[in-house]
């Protein structure tokens, strides 16, 4: 770990202003940049702390009904707090469902979206990455490629974008509020990550120096009737290989909307409108969940180890689908209907 | 008059509220004055040579005081034997920066000094190391042509080769109803204790040396660093009280003490090298192994015929072995049996024994095998094992020192519900799952070596017993505790065990579940040496009371020498150390096992495992919802720290069959997920009902305690039953470990 500046921000634009160097970066809870730091991936020489920008702790309601996540408020703050559990149960059963208790009190809503890929590969700095070193060609596709994608992957990276929370901020159609030297600006969720495409370095549209300041949550919460289903190698404190967030509306037994949103899958958290579409005005049956399924993954292709999640995302898919009529099964400490 | 044991009894672990409090202190914790810090370079490439090191950036950060490498090191021996240590398996010993030769990914090939961990750290990543770069081979499948015999040694007198073929198998196998051919296969999986290694080097002046190091063995790190840095035994101290979780990891020396040490004589300073966790990937490991097994059965259900092979991965300077195969016929005596175990050289760092190393492996097989025959026999898999029951062990043609593994299957079967099970796959469910039932053996054999203590009656009334030996957790030093107090009659707060420093008499690594057998026997040999000189003291005591009474005609209880017959004729033990001028009463005992009896029979541990899974049919995720194990293992000291080992064992088992694996590519020539977010041991969400039977079993063969040791044993049967109870809920039989997520869609 390389010797750095530490400067304390005492507002955001006295933050925005203390990063704007080469190796300026900034810190929130930390928890993925310190070990990319420590393992020697990110070499940063200037960090700007954020954690003394109050007006970026806090949870509010919106006028239009929706509900604001101030970007420094810790990940399981955001989904243990009252408005979440109640209107935004989804957001709060995908927050709940990655890393650790310890890491969660770390981590924040800002950061949580900004995290890398897990790619064994990446993490190695005497690994050839080309998202870590572009040119330098990608060993996940002809190796180890157990978490990689099936989605969206390119010819230099087939690495996944590791976050539960923002499979649930995809569903849910959240818009991500963003600051810079340019001024502010509103980011829709789909659009804040990227594929790899050529510049697998990239990981989303953010600007150089931008932060993120809030995450606007949307009136509809899909809370009657949701479900987060992760499938991993391990029960707790594992990345998804397969993860699905749906959210439905049900009216007099049909879909009215419907959100279905993957993690695990791709570089960027997979969600696909036509086959929402295709769910509007349909019985929430197998059947039907299962046709949504073959329109999100009619385009997946795998490697050598993750070919299996194709057909444990269409399952899980469908799976998830009927475990939103169950949302009960969903609370804390209850039995997945699973 | 009545004499209480502690032996037997749930006593807490003597040192537990030091450890959950922080008080304990491990290697890397000491805290000395003027310490200087160590942090080592590990290769970038697999195979090759280094061609030169441009130290210049890493001698311009400040605090750093020097870079210790194959050009500039002191000098070390030329000899393998000087490397050797006692674990070593034959073949020439990696020696850390030796010369420039790079013979596995991750070896170290510097390390940098410097006034603060974080100087060392950043001053490490800046140097510079060209290396030729050379073709490497350390794919075990594409190399089975390479298959050859382990090479013969110390190593392989403890852990034999297994017993040439008996009978005709071929012929047998042949000609029997129901045959099963099974390949197997399980990845590399490394130790990962919690605490990482590392040495606290104290120079104390006059080439003397204090380590404080995580090592399962002072004595071996003692002897290690002598022999390597030509110092007098008597001027190398090792200290390690506390070990946080070993595995067999520490059974060798690792290259963090080498460099502690390297840097103390050079620079005669106080040094600490730790390893991080990525470095806790570049040594010994469980070795990858492929297994082939082909079992023949009669349709009454008697196993005629069993063919049991293992291929495995060693290193391209050790013959790293383990008993893989030789279990099978130990268990079920069949008369037609061909054993094999193959080594094959890779370049990768030599193997080591991991947590029931060979045992674990090979009863995988051989019991997901045995399930099978017994499906298709129809048999129920506990029927098939009591019709195959060896009372005496044909294998070595040896009776069993003793063994309640029958009772282990009839308690643990009880215990679970076994008479529950369906025969059919799919047949219960709960919900989306499909629930099932499976079973294994186990069996680890005991191991027998010399050990050593001393022990000491002092003017206070307290007892001293000492030993070199380590406890890596498990609770050795309240079971010494234990063990002395019993001989003298005392109370476990009269007794100090002095454990845990190479300046006690010298003992064998901890491992192979030997520790309780070994030391605890030697313990209980000085005590009961003390007492005799005690009661001969008493004898020469002025007012001598026992009249002519002879030591078998005593007790020594409450802290005094009793006569049976008269209770109220009572010597306090303090009277005949005032008696002896105030001066402590100490003895030294070496035993020795008594080898033309005990070589008489077979010895071992057994254990039966029953166990429960849920799987859901659709997605493939699977659950170990309850599991019973019920071990025969002689006496157990102390139930509570025993359950606690063979929980821990449990646990390990569920790693085995369905988490643990460190991933190798090919290509890159090295592991990948090497930390313990992608290196995947189980949580406390894949623990769920464990339940623990300890089966009465005596043994008066084995050793003065009639302890079989568990350290292992809980492991063993674990994992099959996991795999065969897969089988029962799914009808699928997954023969590549472990089982993950996706191999049951």
């Amino acid at each position: 770990m390389n010797p750095f500046k530490y400067e304390k921000a005492a507002s955001l634009s006295g933050a925005i202003t203390a990063v704007q160097r080469p190796g300026g970066v900034y810190l929130g809870g930390g928890t993925n940049l310190i070990d990319l730091w420590k393992y020697g991936i990110t070499h940063p020489d200037k960090m700007v702390d954020l954690n003394g920008l109050n007006e970026l702790k806090s949870i509010t309601e919106l006028p239009d009904g929706g509900v604001r996540l101030g970007a420094l408020v810790s990940n399981n703050t955001t989904a243990y707090h009252p408005l979440i559990l109640e209107r935004y149960p989804l957001l709060s059963r995908t927050i709940l469902a990655g890393a650790t208790a310890q890491i969660r009190n770390s981590a924040t809503n800002g950061g949580n979206l900004l995290q890398r890929t897990r790619c064994y590969y990446f993490y190695d700095p005497d690994s050839p990455c080309n998202k870590r070193n572009p040119g330098s060609g990608c060993p996940a596709i002809n190796g180890h490629n157990r978490l990689h994608a099936i989605l969206g992957h390119s010819d230099s990276c087939i690495a996944t974008f590791p976050s539960d929370m923002c499979v649930a901020l995809a569903a849910l159609e959240a818009r991500v509020r963003v600051s810079g030297p340019d001024g502010e600006r509103t980011i829709e969720f789909t659009d804040f990550h990227r594929l790899p495409g050529d510049k697998p370095e990239l990981d989303n549209n953010l600007g150089q120096h931008e932060l993120i300041t809030a995450i606007d949550l949307p009136a509809n919460g899909f809370a009657d009737n949701y479900s987060y289903l992760k499938l991993r190698d391990r029960n707790s404190y594992a990345f998804a290989l397969v993860s699905v967030a749906t959210g439905l509306s049900i009216q007099d037994g049909l879909i009215r909307e419907a959100r279905i949103a993957l993690g695990g899958v791709a570089h960027i958290p997979w969600r696909l409108t036509a086959a929402e579409a295709e769910l509007r005005g349909k019985e929430p049956t197998e059947a039907n969940f299962a046709t949504a399924a073959d329109i999100i993954l009619a385009g997946a292709s795998g490697f050598e180890h993750n070919s299996f999640k194709i057909e444990l995302a269409r399952r899980a898919i469908i799976r998830n689908g009927m475990m939103a009529l169950d949302p009960a099964s969903q609370r804390p400490g209850a039995q997945p209907s699973l | 008059m009545k004499k209480q044991n502690s032996i037997g009894q749930p006593y807490r672990r003597i040192e537990g509220a030091l450890k959950v409090t922080g008080r304990a202190k491990y290697a890397a914790e000491y805290q000395v004055e003027d310490l200087l810090y160590g942090y080592v370079v590990n290769s970038k490439i697999t195979k090759g040579r280094i061609e030169s090191i441009d130290e210049s950036a890493t001698r311009a950060v400040d605090g750093v005081v020097e870079v210790f490498h194959h050009d500039n090191r002191s000098s070390l021996p030329r000899f393998d034997l000087l490397y050797s240590d006692m674990d070593a398996p034959p073949g020439s010993p990696f020696r850390p920066l030796y010369d420039n030769k790079i013979q596995f990914a991750g070896q170290p090939v510097a390390f940098v000094v410097a006034e603060t961990f974080e100087a060392a750290r950043y001053a490490a990543s800046l140097l510079t190391v060209h290396y030729a770069e050379e073709e490497f081979d350390v794919d075990l499948k594409a190399n089975m042509d390479k298959a050859r015999d382990p090479s013969k040694g110390l190593a392989t007198f403890i852990k034999p080769l297994p017993p040439g073929p008996r009978g005709d198998f071929e012929k047998a196998y042949a000609a029997a109803d129901e045959r099963f051919e099974g390949k197997f296969h399980h990845g590399s999986q490394h130790h990962n204790p919690m605490e990482m290694f590392a040495t606290t080097t104290v120079y104390e002046g006059d080439g003397k040396l204090t380590i404080y190091d995580k090592t399962q063995g002072t004595s071996n790190s003692q002897i290690y660093v002598s022999n390597l840095f030509g110092l007098s035994m008597s001027d190398v101290r090792v200290i390690a009280p506390f070990v946080g979780g070993g595995f067999g990891s520490g059974l060798r020396p690792q290259y963090q003490l080498v460099f502690s040490v390297m840097a103390a004589l050079e620079l005669k300073r106080n040094v600490r090298v730790s390893m991080d966790r990525r470095q806790m990937f570049t040594f010994g490991h469980r070795p990858e192994t492929f297994q082939h097994t082909r079992f023949g059965a009669t349709k009454d259900g008697t196993l005629t015929a069993i063919n049991h092979e293992a291929f495995a991965e060693t290193s391209n300077f050790e013959d790293y072995n383990e008993v893989v195969v030789n279990h099978a016929n130990m268990l079920y005596p069949a008369d037609n049996v061909t054993l094999d175990y193959k080594l094959i050289p890779l370049d990768r760092f030599t193997p080591m024994d991991m947590r029931a190393p060979g045992g674990s492996t090979g009863m995988l097989a051989i019991e997901t095998t045995m399930d099978q025959l017994a499906d298709q026999l129809d048999l129920d898999p506990l029927e098939f094992r009591l019709r195959n029951y060896a009372e005496r062990d044909v294998s070595s043609d040896k009776p069993f020192s003793s063994k309640e593994l029958k009772e282990c299957y009839r308690q643990g079967a009880e215990r679970f519900g076994w008479n529950e099970r369906q025969p059919t796959a799919k047949k219960v469910r709960r919900g989306n799952r499909l629930v099932g039932h499976g079973m294994s053996s186990g069996i680890w054999d005991v191991i027998a070596l010399p050990g050593k203590a001393t022990a000491t009656f002092t003017a206070e009334g307290k007892l001293i017993v000492e030993s070199a030996v380590t406890d890596n957790g498990q609770g050795t030093y309240t079971v010494m505790t234990q063990i002395a107090a019993d001989q003298l009659g005392l109370p476990l707060e009269s007794v100090s065990f002095k454990y845990g420093d190479s300046k006690h008499p010298l003992s064998p690594i901890q491992g192979g579940s030997y520790t309780t057998g070994v030391i605890g026997s030697a313990v209980k040999a000085a005590c009961l040496k003390l007492k005799d000189k005690l009661f001969h003291l008493a004898q020469i005591m002025d007012g001598y009371p026992l009249g002519d009474a002879l030591p078998e005609d005593t007790i020594f209880t409450d802290g005094a020498i009793i006569l049976k017959k008269d209770p109220s004729v009572r010597i306090p033990l303090t009277d005949i150390i005032a008696f002896n001028r105030g001066e402590a009463v100490s003895v030294s005992k070496s035993n020795v096992p008594n080898l033309l009896k005990i070589k008489q029979y077979t010895r071992a541990a057994h254990a039966a495992t029953f166990v429960e899974v849920e799987v859901d049919e659709q997605l493939g995720v699977i659950n170990v919802t309850r599991a019973v194990t019920a071990v025969a293992a002689g006496k157990i000291m102390n139930p509570k720290t025993a359950r606690s080992q063979i929980l821990g064992g449990m646990v390990w088992g569920i790693s085995m069959a369905l988490r643990e694996e460190t991933l190798l590519d090919n290509n890159l020539g090295k592991y990948v997920n090497t930390d313990l977010g992608e290196y995947h041991i189980p949580v406390h969400a894949d623990v769920h009902q464990l339940d623990v039977i300890f089966v009465p079993e005596e043994d008066r063969i084995i050793n003065e305690l009639g302890a079989k040791g568990i350290g292992e044993i809980g492991v063993i049967s674990m994992a099959p039953a996991i795999v065969n109870a897969v089988y029962n809920a799914t009808g699928k039989l997954v023969k590549v470990f472990p089982i993950k997520l996706g191999d049951l869609l």
